[in-house]
């Protein structure tokens, strides 16, 4: 019997030459990543400390500080000093502050490569997926055990094979192939399983967008996304200079506990409604919704192909009166390639306020938060109540075109609406 | 540890997401303050009304959404010990064993009201609503979880580890 990309890592991770969905390992974690705000300061540090033991190899660490960058206040200044501080006096060299959501961060640094276990304390740490690693979102505490012990028992999981076959339409994005998939699995179909993405959709899809799609895999309570090796991911990692790892795929005999399918040609625009994530709908069958916010960012949806998108669409025009929209690129390479290429210029002459690279916004804690009674349309992640400011405020997600267009409206658009 | 687990409920329902329990705005505050706006999104008097002891019940998929380590600290902060629920997102349970609280999974939560008398025999797997006279089958704790449990936590296990190989 075969195995897939999960249990074939998981075995290799493990030591043993197979393992089985349900089998509980104990993995030796290849990188561990920490952010600012659930890093060393929860328990981490502390606890560490209590325990007399030390970072079993900080060449494998990474620490990030990316939410509260740049700091709100005084409180969120300190956090930040304590996490550079730490990182400093416990030998982690792979620091980095100002630099944009760690996802981003780890993957254009090269911090991951294919087959390798990956943790980190959030759970969009299953971006690292469309690279082809077995990454997952874990506690502080948790990630305590892995920095003493460089280990963690995981279950493993069984896993869901997702399929998009065809080519996505103009104004079709990948944000729409997740929320998709969202939409059918349900906010909890996946919790404790790992979800596969193939076809010949994900085939032709270039890296940008495949970690748009591995991001979104907690959103339906996946323990990690994955979309399997190929050209794509090796010309990718190439051209960061990342070596090394085990590029898997899942075996022809493989067992799936669900095999969806889906005609990506058919897709169009989606977002989710407030306050669930698979509370999914066609653009244009809300189309009417006034908005107030329309935010451009985020480890999910500030990549330079989202901005380019975004920026095509917007060239030339202006953004509705009494609309703002934000603009944080997931990265500082990112911001300094879109602002090389002209980007950044078209989206603030649209009437865009561009923003450090940070994760601010997504989670209302700065750069953008929003009031009582507000609408924001955002290429983000989450739509959960209260969470970009006010919890009587409303967040709809959608792609990076569905952003900009409903900007040039005023109301949640469909992109191909816009001519 | 005694195998039966008292306590008043205080009840909510389906999809009671991280964001909820631990208000992003309030993670920068220590644990013992940002745990006055544990579940204020949708409860402003929740951190007034718990007590020590209480058990925290939910529906469907408790806990989803973030890894955030700041959910159940907060909620221990408040004096929780004892979660039930339906369903659970992983990250969030796995953080509550880690930090030593028992969270239960209970197809029943729903005939559960707020203020409820629970009494959990978590090694039967059942739990008496004293309030109501009903018994609610649970699901029996995984021998390898309830050792992390009734340890305290992960940290505990740790140092045993640690104390085993020095």
């Amino acid at each position: 019997m075969g195995m897939t990309i999960s249990e074939k890592i998981l075995a290799r991770a493990s030591g043993q030459p197979s393992a089985r969905a349900g089998d509980i390992v104990w993995a030796k974690v290849d990188k561990a990543m920490m952010d600012d705000i659930l890093g060393p300061r929860v328990e981490i540090a502390e606890k560490l400390k209590l325990l007399g033991a030390k970072i079993w190899d900080p060449e494998r660490v990474t620490i990030i500080s990316d939410h509260y960058t740049p700091p709100a206040n005084a409180k969120q200044a300190e956090i930040v000093k304590f996490t550079r501080e730490w990182a400093a006096d416990n030998g982690v060299e792979h620091y980095y502050e100002f630099a944009g959501p760690c996802h981003q961060v780890m993957v254009e640094q090269g911090r991951v490569a294919p087959g390798e276990v990956v943790v980190g304390t959030d759970s969009h740490t299953c971006t690292y997926g469309a690279l082809g690693a077995f990454a997952t979102g874990i506690g502080s505490t948790e990630m305590l055990g892995v920095l003493a012990t460089g280990e963690i028992w995981l279950k493993v999981p069984q896993t869901i094979r997702l399929r998009f076959d065809g080519a996505l339409q103009p104004g079709v994005m990948a944000k729409d192939v997740a929320l998709k998939a969202i939409g059918a699995v349900g906010h909890n179909g996946a919790t404790y399983k790992a979800m596969e993405f193939c076809g010949t959709t994900f085939q032709s899809m270039i890296m940008d967008e495949r970690l748009c799609v591995a991001n979104m895999a907690v959103e339906a309570g996946a323990k990690n996304g994955l979309i399997p090796y190929d050209g794509i991911t090796q010309t990718y990692l190439r051209e960061l200079g990342v070596d090394g790892g085990y590029p898997y795929e899942s075996d022809p005999d493989a067992v799936y506990c669900q095999d969806l399918h889906f005609d990506a040609g058919s897709l169009e625009p989606l977002c989710a409604c407030p306050h669930e994530v698979d509370n999914v709908a066609p653009v244009r069958q809300v189309s009417g919704v006034a908005i107030h916010q329309a935010y451009l960012g985020s480890c999910t949806g500030g990549r330079y192909h989202d901005l380019a998108q975004a920026a095509a669409l917007l060239r030339g025009k202006k953004i509705a009166k009494g609309i703002r929209l934000l603009v944080s690129p997931a990265s500082r390479e990112i911001w300094e390639r879109c602002a090389r290429e002209g980007i950044l210029t078209s989206l603030s002459e649209a009437g865009a306020t561009v923003l450090a690279s940070s994760c601010g916004a997504c989670l209302g804690i700065h750069s953008g938060a929003i009031g009582a009674g507000e609408v924001c349309v955002s290429a983000t992640n989450r739509n959960f109540i209260g969470r970009m400011g006010s919890k009587q405020g409303q967040v709809y997600l959608g792609s990076p075109l569905t952003v900009a267009a409903s900007a040039l409206t005023g109301r949640l658009t469909d992109p191909r609406d816009i001519s | 540890m005694s195998n039966l687990i008292c306590g008043s409920a205080l009840k909510y329902g389906d999809n009671i997401n991280t964001d909820i329990i631990s208000p992003p705005a309030y993670m920068e505050l220590p644990i013992e303050q940002a745990a006055q706006y544990a579940m204020s999104p949708v409860d402003e008097t929740f951190a007034a009304r718990c007590k020590p002891g209480d058990i925290f019940v939910a529906e469907r998929n408790l806990g989803s959404g973030s890894s955030r380590e700041t959910a159940p600290l907060t909620l221990r902060a408040l004096g929780i010990k004892t979660i039930v629920a339906q369903s659970y997102a992983r990250i969030f349970y796995r953080n509550c064993i880690n930090l030593g609280i028992l969270a239960v999974e209970c197809a029943g939560t729903g005939s559960i009201s707020e203020g409820d008398q629970l009494e959990i025999d978590y090694q039967q797997g059942v739990i008496h609503d004293r309030t109501t006279g009903e018994e609610l089958p649970c699901d029996p704790i995984p021998d390898h979880i309830m050792e992390l449990v009734a340890r305290g936590g992960l940290v505990e296990y740790l140092k045993e580890r640690i104390q085993k190989n020095a």
